[in-house]
């Protein structure tokens, strides 16, 4: 692989990005390439808008993705990968949590959430949406779809099942590995 | 052959300290720096501990230094303000075990109230400071910190920057080793700072200052990467890595030691390429002084003092290249809020609502100034809210204050808030404090503080009482209410502002969360019940969106059930529910 693969999670403060970029930086170093995450903590991760970034190839310098970059865009929620799809290559991928969640200046009256997002993205990307919440909560815990959109994701990606399975194991906590487990598979066998 | 494993720069800067063989290692937790206290506590080998404040911390380790041992403090850039007073003094003193304090800046502003350099904070202080530009150098750098420390006689700050601190990348590991502990010697001329001694010390200070940069330009932390002399970079930490990706071609002097400069090295590097840039985020420390030396360079004239740099700023500006990409969609925002279940929301709404005024301070409570809650006028610094107010009501007269609170969180207070509340007792004020306990301190990710019973390496210890706290001090008026009891609240707090003497309110609510919470209720709407008047979504909780009908949906994965919405609804339209 010449090119670094640039991929960008994001979604609101407290959806699991960094859980999520944990595991995606975990494979790519089982893999052997040279790998750099940016994260967001403190005041921002409060509900506010998050991204986080996933750098990997040979050898890889800067941490973040720009704009015009990213080959996979992973969205948590549906604003969010409308705020973010400027930063994707001509050929990126969007893979998308079809869920809404309203800012806080949506609730108070100040903006509206934009209708028909995902439907006006796919005029100009390839999008892949999914039904992760509610997928999740089948499974008996809604924190896990996160791992639904990732296992989406790594349908894109050039790992194996058994390497995401076993870096997931090693990342989640021990008590969910079972369901996060489930949950990607889900994602990437769905 | 050694482990190499993925790190967060923070979690490299713990390794770096551990390796080194520090033995003490004191903070106060402050986006973006906060994580390294949380890794150093992995390492049982080294002592560490939250402080109270910056100040404390950087005294803790300066004492340990004094003592024979490595030490280290570590704390955001504002926090390096607090610590200033000891630092500036120390950097006369010097070090007996090696000192070394990290200091975290936060171009772009992800999570503090200023921009500030740390680089012309050490400038002023005589203080050299290295510049790591990835997590490998991370722990590299605060073992040769460690190193440079004892040599010259200085502590060293190591600076980071948020994107380097909260960036992961591999690093390799190496084994701790500890140096022998340095005898202790009484020497009042190094250690104690008076007049007579000091007078000596500044002396000393300026030649060490001289010394390390004519060694610096044989440090191989200052490394020259000659390729295409077309263009030049003098650059350091995380802006090297944009040049890099940038210009992997250009010619580029990377800066380790930040300060001081190794001058000969640079007037080299210059004569080499035909265009030199300096590239450095935030204040222009290199480029004042490399042009005061009569170098040629471009700096800030295109690039900018504020916010984070980027490969596409010097792609744009330098290679007027067209970045790829379109213009970003234009979408309703998404600032940061306080949590569903807050417990500042609760009494926020109850603020709201008497129209009082508050003077705040730094923690998730800060978030109180924006809309829908818009309680919060005023955010200095740590502290803050208290001394603020008293020094309204000393210009205008305790009635003008009778519309204001402070507000202060349980591990601001006992930050610096406390010697706020001592001045105001002390010099007759009569404001209304309003102590927002949550147990935690909160926006930084949940450290334990004084007043929690807890230390960061885990041990029970006894807690500090804040209600007596506040008696101790002679305050008559110390009341205690549940934040989510708004019925109370608003009696107690129209009560107390009322009243000719100082208060202290201290509403009492875990942060939500917390670990170890438990929630077993939920709210929910109650079909036909509900009469669209928009009570409920007053408070501004995410878990709550109006229905195009007017009537309200609550989201179940998001509600913490603390029945606010509940409680704001006249009508019964709104249930508590098993979770």
């Amino acid at each position: 692989m010449k090119e670094t693969k640039n991929i960008m999670i994001v979604g609101v403060g407290g959806q699991g990005t960094l859980l999520t970029s944990r595991i995606l930086g975990g494979i790519t170093v089982a893999a052997g390439y040279d790998v750099k995450l940016s994260e967001v903590h403190g005041m921002a991760q409060r509900g506010g808008s998050v991204v986080t970034f996933v750098r990997y190839g040979e050898k890889v310098a800067e941490p973040i993705v720009e704009e015009g970059q990213a080959d996979v865009l992973i969205a948590f929620e549906r604003l969010e990968a409308l705020r973010y799809a400027h930063f994707l290559k001509k050929d990126g991928v969007i893979v998308v949590n079809d869920h809404r969640i309203d800012p806080i200046t949506v609730v108070t009256g100040m903006a509206e959430y934009p209708d028909n997002i995902i439907e006006n993205l796919e005029k100009e990307h390839k999008v892949l949406k999914v039904k992760a919440m509610e997928e999740a909560l089948k499974l008996g815990n809604s924190k896990v779809f996160n791992i639904i959109v990732l296992g989406v994701a790594a349908k894109h990606m050039d790992f194996s099942k058994e390497a995401w399975l076993e870096v997931i194991e090693k990342t989640v906590p021990p008590k969910t590995v079972e369901i996060n487990k489930q949950a990607f598979l889900l994602g990437f066998e769905g | 052959m050694n482990e190499t494993k993925i790190m967060l720069g923070n979690e490299a800067i713990a390794r770096g300290a551990y390796e080194a063989g520090v033995k003490v290692s004191a903070a106060y937790p402050g986006t973006p720096s906060t994580e390294i206290s949380e890794n150093v506590v992995k390492y049982p080998e080294i002592y560490c501990e939250w402080s109270p404040n910056e100040k404390v911390a950087m005294e803790v380790a300066i004492g340990a230094s004094i003592s024979g041992v490595r030490s280290m403090a570590s704390m955001k850039h504002v926090g390096v303000n607090v610590a200033s007073d000891p630092l500036y003094t120390i950097s006369y003193g010097g070090v007996n075990g090696g000192l070394v304090l990290v200091a975290a800046d936060d171009p772009g502003l992800y999570s503090s109230q200023n921009e500030q350099d740390t680089r012309c904070v050490a400038r002023a202080a005589m203080v050299p400071v290295l510049e790591p530009s990835d997590s490998q150098e991370a722990k590299d750098f605060v073992k040769y910190a460690f190193t440079l420390s004892e040599k010259y006689d200085t502590p060293i700050i190591v600076r980071t920057t948020t994107r380097l601190a909260h960036s992961q990348g591999p690093v390799t590991m190496e084994e701790r080793i500890v140096p022998e502990d340095k005898a202790y010697v009484r020497n009042p001329a190094k250690f104690v700072m008076m007049p007579g001694n000091a007078k000596g010390r500044h002396v000393f200070v300026e030649k060490r200052l001289k010394d390390m940069a004519a060694d610096a330009c044989e440090m191989p932390i200052n490394r020259v990467e000659m390729n295409d002399t077309k263009i030049g970079f003098i650059t350091s930490g995380i802006a090297y890595q944009y040049v890099k990706e940038a210009c992997p071609n250009a010619s580029v002097l990377k800066l380790g030691l930040v300060h001081p400069l190794p001058r000969k090295l640079i007037e080299d590097f210059a004569s080499k390429v035909d265009t030199l840039y300096i590239f450095e985020e935030l204040e222009p420390v290199f480029e004042e002084q490399i042009k005061s030396w009569g170098i040629n360079c471009i700096g800030k004239e295109i690039f900018t003092v504020q916010g984070e740099y980027s490969a596409n700023m010097i792609r744009k500006t330098i290679l007027k290249e067209e970045v790829d990409g379109k213009a970003a969609a234009a979408v309703p925002a998404r600032p940061p809020i306080l949590c569903p279940g807050c417990p500042h929301r609760s009494v926020y709404s109850v603020l709201n609502k008497l129209k009082i005024h508050a003077a705040g301070d730094i923690g998730c409570y800060t978030l109180g100034a924006v809309a829908p809650l818009s309680v919060v006028d005023t955010t200095v610094c740590m502290g803050a809210s208290i001394s603020t107010l008293h020094g309204m009501e000393k210009a205008k007269g305790k009635e003008y204050i009778k519309n204001w609170v402070a507000v202060i969180g349980d591990s601001t207070f006992m930050h610096t808030g406390v010697n706020s509340l001592m001045n105001m007792v002390y010099n007759q004020g009569t404001g209304t404090v309003m102590i927002l306990d949550n147990s935690t301190t909160g926006m930084t990710g949940h450290q334990d503080h004084a007043a929690t019973g807890k230390t960061l390496m885990g041990e029970t210890v006894p807690a500090i009482d804040i209600p007596n706290l506040c008696r101790a001090m002679g305050i008559k008026n110390v009341v205690e209410v549940n934040a989510f009891d708004i019925v109370t609240l608003e009696k107690v707090i129209k009560e107390e502002v009322a009243k000719d003497e100082v208060s202290v309110i201290i509403t009492k609510s875990p942060c939500v969360l917390l670990k170890g919470n438990k929630f077993t209720t939920k709210c929910k709407p109650v079909e036909d019940k509900c009469k669209k008047c928009g009570a409920c979504l007053r408070p501004g909780c995410p878990a709550l969106t109006k229905k195009a009908d007017g009537t309200i949906a609550i989201d179940a994965t998001m509600c913490n059930g603390c029945g606010l919405c509940m409680q704001l609804c006249k009508f019964g339209a709104i249930e508590k529910v098993e979770a």
